[in-house]
Order: C-alpha cells, then sequence, then structure tokens
C-alpha cells in the first residue's frame, strides 16, 4: 500500500441496495483487471442505496476506464473521484498485539496514547487496541506495534467523504458585488 | 386482472410485442409452458438450448427486434452462457428467460440448480433474480428496455418455479416507467465536439471513415452514406458493419483488419485522419495497436463511452447515438458550404485508386481435377441469389471469405459471429433471421467444422418448415487453424483433419432437408438454382473445397497491419 510507484485513486460509488451488486463490482474488476486496494460497504440514509468506498489502483489502468466500466453497470448510481487534497478519509484498526511482561505492556499502552487510539480488551498477556484515522497514520501506528508482534490485525479499508465547503457561496457573491 | 406467475410472463412478452420466442421447456421452466398453449406467440422448439440462444440473435440482426429465448434452468441455463456472451460482444439485443429452482430450493444444490445470474453476469448486459411474483411484469419490461437501449444486448430474467406454479398469483399491470435510477443511456452528442469533428474532418487530407456495427444498431446507413457523399471521404466497413455501407458504392474500400482488403487496411495504416462510427478498435482490426495508423487523429463516435479512448485516445469523442451524431456532422458540414467546402484530396484518391488496381481481392483459378475453390463457390452464390439474400456465416475461413467476396449493398443482410467468434453460430442464427424475415431469402455459408457443431437444429426447421439454406464449404479441416499451422507451425497439420464423414447430404436428408453435393465446378450454379427452388424446407448443399486454400490477405497474429501478407500472385508487386 506504501509502495512508492503504486497511485491510487479514492472512489465513492452510490450503487442500488440489491443482491449481487457486490459481485458486480468484484467481478467487472476481475474481469477488466483493475485492482481493488481496498472496499467499503455500508448502507446509506436511503435504504434502497448502498455507499461503497473503493481505492483503486491505477497504476496500470487509467481511472477513466475503470469510471467509465463502473458507470456501465445497471446498478451503480452515481460515481465521484475524491480528490485526496479535498477529502477527509478515515480507516478504522483494530490489532491484538503481544504484551507479555509490564514493559511491553507499558509500551503499547504509550503508543495508544500517542496516537489516540483505544484499549478494547486485556489479556493476562495481550492487549486489543483500535485507531481510527488516516491511512497514513494507521501504517504508522501497525509499524510501530509490530515491534511488539501483532497477533492477529484488521483493517477496515478506507471510507472518505468530500470535504465541506469553508465558505458560503451566497456569501462570496456578496463580496463580489460590494 | 388476477393472474399467475406463468402467465404474467407471457402477457408481459405480448405485452413487449413479442411474437416468436426461441427455447425448449424442462423442469424449472414447465409452468410457462402451459399458457404458452394459448398464447399468441409462435415457439420454436429447439434441440439445443444454444440453438435457441442463436436463434434470438440472428432474428434480433435481421428484425432489429429484440430476439427472446425462453429455457430451463441449470444445463439449459449453462447452454445459454456463449449465445449470451456471442450477443453481448455484438451488442445484439436479447431477452433471455430461464427457469430457476424455486425460492426456498436456491442454494441447497438442487437438482439442476445453476448460479444463472452469477455465471452470467459477465456474459450479459445485466440480468434478474425475480424473487417475488408481482416483480415479474416489471422486470421483463425494464429487460426489454435495457435490451434495446443505449448499446443494446443480452439481459437475462431468472425466474424460480415457485413464482410460476398456479398458486402464485399477482394482479396484473402495465408498467409505465422503469425501476432503473443508474440507467441512463447518452443519445445526444456534445454540439462543441460535433462541430470540432466537422472542422477536422474539413482540414484532413487523408480521411477515412472506420465504420462498425453500430452503424446497424443506431440505423444510421443513411446518415453514413450523406456524410461519404457530401465529403467524398472513402469507407472501410468493419466485419460487423458489412452491408452498413454499399459494397458497390465507389467510396466503399470494403473490409479491414486481418483478412481485409489491401486498400482498406492500408488506407487506414496511411490516414490522417480515422472517424470511427460505432467502431471499437478491435484487435482483428488494429493488428499490432502500437503501429496502428500511426499519422491519424481520431474522431471516435460511440454510444458506450467505455469505449472512447478503451483502446486508441480520441481527439474527439463523442458519446451518443451515432445516426444523430452522423447527422449533426451533417449539418455542420452542409453549413460550412458541403462538398465544395472540402479540400482536394485528389493525391489521396489516386493512392486509394492505384492500391484497389494493383491489389484486389483475388485467388488463383481453379485447377482440373481439384476440389472446388470457396472463393469461387461464394461468388457464384453471390452471383445467383437475390440482392437483398441475408448471408449468415459461421467462424473461420468460410466466414473471411463470404465477407470479402459476397457483395453487399443493404443493411442488415450479413450476419455473423463477430466479438466472440462462435464456431457453429451459423446454421442456428440463419433460422432465426428466415424466421424474422420469412419473405427473403437467407443463405447460410458454413464449415464443416462450424456446422457440425450446430446442425441438429436443421431438424427444428425441418418440422418448422423453415427454408433456410445452407452452403457448407467442405474442406474436411479445421481450415482457419490449418492454415496457421502451415503458415507458422511448419505444415505441422496438428488435429485439424476432421476426415470425410459425414456424408452431409445424407445427413441433410435424415433431418428433413434437402440435401445436395457438389464436386466438381460445372454442378456449382445449377445446384444453387435448384437449392433457391426449395420454398418448403432447409436445403444444405456439400460444396467440396479444396483443403489447403488459404484466406488472403492476412496480418499475421501481432504483426503491424502494414505487414499485411497480400495474394502469393501479387507479392512480387508488394515487394
Amino acid at each position: 500500500m506504501s509502495d512508492s510507484a503504486s497511485k491510487s485513486v479514492t472512489l465513492v460509488v452510490l450503487v442500488e441496495n440489491k443482491s449481487g451488486v457486490l459481485a458486480r463490482i468484484a467481478g467487472l474488476f476481475s474481469r477488466r483487471g483493475f485492482n481493488i486496494e481496498s472496499l467499503a460497504v455500508a448502507p446509506t440514509d436511503d435504504e434502497r442505496f448502498s455507499r461503497i468506498t473503493i481505492v483503486v489502483d491505477v497504476t496500470t489502468t487509467t481511472i477513466d476506464q475503470v469510471v467509465k466500466q463502473l458507470d456501465k453497470l445497471i446498478n451503480v448510481i452515481e460515481i465521484s473521484e475524491l480528490d485526496p487534497a479535498n477529502s477527509v478519509e478515515r480507516e478504522l484498526l483494530m490489532a491484538t498485539v503481544s504484551a507479555p511482561s509490564v514493559e511491553s505492556r507499558r509500551e503499547v499502552l504509550d503508543l495508544v496514547q500517542i496516537f489516540d487510539a483505544h484499549v478494547l480488551n486485556v489479556g493476562f498477556d495481550r492487549l486489543m487496541v483500535s485507531v481510527s484515522g488516516s491511512q497514513r497514520r494507521l501504517d504508522d501506528f501497525e509499524a510501530l506495534l509490530g515491534r511488539h508482534g501483532i497477533l492477529e490485525i484488521q483493517r477496515t479499508g478506507k471510507i472518505a467523504l468530500s470535504e465541506l465547503a469553508k465558505v458560503d457561496p451566497g456569501d462570496q457573491r456578496t463580496d463580489e458585488a460590494t | 386482472m388476477r393472474l399467475n406467475g406463468a402467465q404474467a410472463v407471457l402477457k408481459a412478452l405480448e405485452h413487449e410485442g413479442v411474437d416468436t420466442v426461441f427455447g425448449m421447456p424442462g423442469g424449472a421452466i414447465l409452468p410457462v409452458y402451459d399458457p404458452l398453449l394459448e398464447s399468441s406467440i409462435r415457439h420454436i422448439l429447439v434441440r439445443h438450448e444454444q440453438g435457441a440462444g442463436h436463434m434470438a440473435s440472428g432474428y434480433a440482426h435481421a428484425t432489429g427486434r429484440p430476439g427472446v429465448a425462453v429455457v430451463t434452468s441449470g444445463p439449459a441455463a449453462t447452454n445459454m452462457v456463449t449465445p449470451l456472451l456471442d450477443a453481448y460482444m455484438d451488442s445484439i439485443p436479447m431477452v433471455c428467460i430461464t427457469g430457476q429452482v424455486a425460492l426456498p430450493a436456491i442454494g441447497t444444490d438442487a437438482f439442476q440448480e445453476a448460479d444463472t445470474t452469477g455465471i452470467t453476469m459477465s456474459a450479459t448486459k445485466h440480468n434478474y433474480l425475480v424473487t417475488d411474483v408481482d416483480d415479474i411484469p416489471q422486470v421483463i419490461h425494464d429487460a426489454f428496455h435495457l435490451a434495446t437501449t443505449g448499446r443494446p444486448g443480452p439481459v437475462l430474467v431468472d425466474i424460480p418455479k415457485d413464482l410460476v406454479l398456479p398458486a402464485a398469483e399477482l394482479d396484473w399491470y402495465e408498467p409505465t416507467s422503469h425501476d432503473l435510477p443508474g440507467y441512463n443511456p447518452i443519445m445526444e452528442g456534445d454540439p462543441e465536439a460535433i462541430a470540432e469533428a466537422a472542422r477536422l474532418i474539413t482540414e484532413a487530407e487523408r480521411p477515412v471513415i472506420y465504420s462498425g456495427g453500430g452503424i446497424l444498431r443506431a440505423r444510421a446507413a443513411e446518415a453514413l452514406l450523406e456524410l461519404a457523399e457530401m465529403t467524398e471521404i472513402p469507407v472501410v466497413t468493419t466485419l460487423m458493419n458489412r452491408g452498413g455501407f454499399p459494397d458497390d458504392h465507389e467510396l466503399c474500400l470494403g473490409m479491414p483488419g486481418m483478412h481485409g482488403n489491401y486498400t482498406a487496411v492500408m488506407a487506414m495504416q496511411e490516414a490522417d485522419l480515422l472517424i470511427a462510427l460505432g467502431a471499437r478498435f478491435d484487435d482483428r482490426v488494429t493488428g499490432d495497436r502500437g503501429s496502428f495508423a500511426p499519422d491519424a487523429k481520431v474522431i471516435h463516435v460511440d454510444i458506450d463511452p467505455a469505449e472512447l479512448g478503451k483502446v486508441r485516445h480520441a481527439h474527439v469523442p463523442i458519446a451518443g447515438d451515432a445516426k444523430l451524431i452522423i447527422g449533426g456532422i451533417n449539418a455542420s458540414l452542409r453549413e460550412k458550404g458541403g462538398t465544395d467546402a472540402q479540400p482536394d484530396r485528389s493525391a489521396w484518391r489516386q493512392t486509394l485508386s492505384g492500391w484497389q488496381e494493383k491489389f484486389p481481392l483475388t485467388y488463383a483459378p481453379h485447377e482440373l481435377g481439384d476440389r472446388l475453390k470457396p472463393q469461387a463457390v461464394v461468388e457464384q452464390l453471390r452471383d445467383h441469389t437475390p440482392d437483398d439474400t441475408i448471408v449468415v456465416a459461421g467462424v473461420g475461413q468460410h466466414q473471411m471469405w463470404a465477407s470479402q467476396y459476397w457483395t453487399f449493398n443493404h443493411p442488415y443482410t450479413w450476419i455473423n459471429s463477430g466479438g466472440l467468434g462462435t464456431m457453429g453460430y451459423a446454421v442456428p442464427a440463419a433460422i432465426g433471421a428466415q424466421v424474422g424475415q420469412p419473405d427473403r431469402m437467407v443463405w447460410a455459408i458454413d464449415g464443416d467444422g462450424c456446422f457440425q457443431m450446430t446442425c441438429q437444429e436443421l431438424t427444428t426447421a425441418a418440422l418448422e418448415g423453415i427454408p433456410v439454406k445452407i452452403a457448407i464449404l467442405n474442406n474436411s479441416y479445421l481450415g482457419m487453424v490449418r492454415q496457421w499451422q502451415e503458415l507458422f507451425y511448419e505444415e505441422r497439420f496438428s488435429e485439424t483433419n476432421l476426415g470425410t464423414l459425414p456424408d452431409f447430404k445424407m445427413m441433410a436428408e435424415s433431418m428433413g432437408c434437402v440435401g445436395f453435393r457438389v464436386d466438381s465446378p460445372e454442378e456449382v450454379e445449377a445446384t444453387i438454382q435448384k437449392a433457391n427452388e426449395v420454398d418448403d424446407r432447409p436445403v444444405v448443399v456439400d460444396f467440396r473445397t479444396l483443403e489447403d486454400e488459404k484466406v488472403y490477405p492476412m496480418v499475421p497474429a501481432g504483426a503491424s497491419n502494414s505487414e499485411l501478407l497480400v495474394d502469393p500472385s501479387q507479392r512480387e508487386q508488394q515487394a
């Protein structure tokens, strides 16, 4: 994921909430040779639709083709390409880390504090922790936890929304008028 | 009106204007076949479900209306996969209804259960698994809409048996709208792009119109003719658009691609502008992509936005309906002054006519004692059948010779399997075409390999009195594969000799057809005439052709189109 040669784009895809839609998308990606880096699916406030956040590896394919092919799927309603500079992204990570000694437990807890993470569960020789944030932040947290021995880890894949406007377009017009 | 699900399926099909369905009953679809006895719809009972699919495809090709196939679950549905993908690759409007095991049995590996929607997901434009009897009218209405609009294609509707049993009832309704929030095919082209296209056309010195199957799907042949005649720009017609521009027109260069005419291939190679209309830069047209038409700017018109830029960068991409967009380009060109505003392209025309004179399609003449020349058989068929005869081909050498040596002067007179290259397509597709166009003459030109894949459907045609005619160019080989083995595998003919069995004349007769066998050139015309006279049942003519005849010109696989191999008799001139 952090491979500097690879390039990825985040797509937010609004789809009909019908059975088989995810299979259609996954099938399209494998058939056309597109690579998915991560994928997150969740219902929207409108039960007829779901929103899928897909991080696509565009090292070998053009994002234009990916979007156009996705758009051909009958159940796909809307596709937006999120520009990382103008979007807010989050991912959740959960991990069980080995912490058999007081010392190692202390070090893990330090990391938890620094990263604004949480301890979810405590075992006699291990800790279960979680953190949310940008992919980069999670990568860093994962790397540092790695020193202690990660016994199990899960990441959700990225979800993202467009950044909100900082200026009321109405105000802007008023400014121009004056 | 209360109907059960089975009645609703038929009512919905009737509501869509369906007059004929091709199919075969079986367990899961059985309830739908009961009310069929009272329906106005004609059912053609096939011998194998693949036949039903290709018949529906041939019917759609010949009529422009969606072809419909109805089959049962499991193996019937899997037998339908090839025709579905074939229709998907060639953008043929088709609706296929499959039976499915009852809803509670789905996922239990029930008898004749197949994950039909899963299996056909990538072989259809869209598919449905109906889960509520009330949805039947709406889903079938939407299926026909999807199949026939935008880029046409096959749509499959999978219906579990419990939804069509008499106990499953619904209040019949005629859907007035579509439940397709994500489906909005673009029709109108961007006016700015259309103006830009007209500007590029007016500036081009060596333009070529690269017309594809989209011309036929959009019913845009007239608009194309107007564009070509106004600008006097030459036209190549791809394998999918043979007949979309008249072969006997002076601007027609014929078929481009791997087995295209020298002039059509080289015109594209040397062009400074390719006007691609409903074509998709298929690898059989471009040869090696990197060296294809190196100097050409591209105007690309396609109803499917995903085709624009997929293979070749387009300087002017225009998504939308070919007929509307070509009409728009024509209007824009007229405004600029029509023919008079076009630059002097006499040098380009001279180059082209020089090539045409030097490198026409040709083959060595028949030699006494040899088997027939397949090209000569195609020419004789062409010369002794009506001008509007519908020609249907399978896949291989015979298909290429048919495309090369027939003169297609009308749209919708050429039906073949282009994209998928499905051997065995011709017999069932020809039957479907004949059902759709009962007053026209339909000749399939088939190979002996192809014929043996689907010829059992001739029994279907005989029983239905469908007078389709089949010419087998029988060289006892998988001819195209043999050609490759001869040219690229040092004549090591591995598993391409099909032998001299069966006796196709006797086989045809046993299936209720008229059968002929032709060995000598003198018999060709007379036999064609005899075949033409049969109007109440199918005819099969077994033309015994030369086994080592090859299709030329030919671009070797992966080579540049500039390395086109012409007929051996022209090689010296080429060098």
